[in-house]
């Protein structure tokens, strides 16, 4: 499956500056696979040493968050955005 | 520099004001121009097309620092519920982000409130400050009347910025 992931400007330096990336795989994990393969600087901003989503990273496959999909095995079709985004929080604690 | 319209920085302080004593948040959208060179000999210092705000008649003839225009104030929920810390909704973090994108702008930055502290961000904001480009307004409701600073934060380290209000 051939998918657009969209980058958000924290991860471009670890693109090349690109906004949008095609990607393959049928999993969210095999696309993130992908990309890793192609810009190495991606892996720890994705995943964990123990090879899970990152927490302080949100991916939705269109509109839908993955934690809600099966995460790294929710399923992508041809055509598919992934779109990263940094968890935004913070406080005065 | 940050420049803001009298009527979004009041939508942020009735918001803040409202949500007290629970920290409130939105996402700021808008335009940002880079750091224009110096033009010797008094030159206007015009920005490229690509490089003019939105908000064009408040262009800086001259100026070297990048300032960002708030066109759009965003109050999201803080779905933390907390007087202590906030977090936005990350589906409202994405629909935020494509309102930004139709509208041909970006996210500038985040604004949230400190409901007993000063308006500048805390050991939490600067660690999970998600990114450097960004513009991390604070609103403090410490004191009788609230106040706002705007902050970038970057590889852990915060500088203040100037904070311009468009009457």
């Amino acid at each position: 499956m051939s998918v657009e992931v969209r980058v958000p400007t924290v991860l471009r330096p670890a693109t090349g500056g690109a906004a949008a990336l095609p990607a393959e795989g049928d999993t969210v994990g095999e696309v993130f696979d992908d990309l890793i393969e192609r810009h190495p600087g991606l892996k720890g901003q994705l995943l964990t040493d123990a090879g899970e989503l990152h927490r302080h990273l949100n991916v939705f496959l269109n509109d839908d968050d993955i934690r809600y999909l099966g995460k790294l095995d929710a399923k992508v079709a041809d055509g598919d955005t992934l779109t990263l985004m940094p968890a935004v929080a913070g406080g005065a604690l | 520099m940050l420049v803001i319209r009298k009527q979004d920085l009041q939508q942020i302080f009735a918001q803040a004001l409202d949500g007290y004593p629970l920290e409130v948040c939105g996402l700021l959208i808008g335009a940002e121009t880079t750091p224009t060179p110096v033009h010797v000999g008094g030159g206007s210092g015009v920005t490229s097309a690509s490089q003019q705000p939105a908000v064009k008649e408040e262009a800086q003839p001259g100026a070297q620092e990048a300032t960002a225009y708030v066109e759009l104030v965003v109050a999201t929920d803080n779905i933390a519920e907390s007087s202590r810390v906030y977090e936005i909704a990350p589906k409202a973090l994405l629909q935020v982000d494509r309102l930004a994108e139709e509208r041909g702008s970006q996210i500038l930055g985040v604004y949230h409130s400190h409901t007993h502290t000063e308006a500048k961000p805390s050991p939490t904001d600067i660690t999970q400050a998600p990114d450097p480009d960004w513009h991390y307004v604070l609103v403090s409701l410490r004191d009788v009347h609230p106040a706002l600073r705007s902050w970038k934060i970057e590889g852990g380290k915060i500088e203040e910025e100037k904070v311009v209000v468009k009457w």
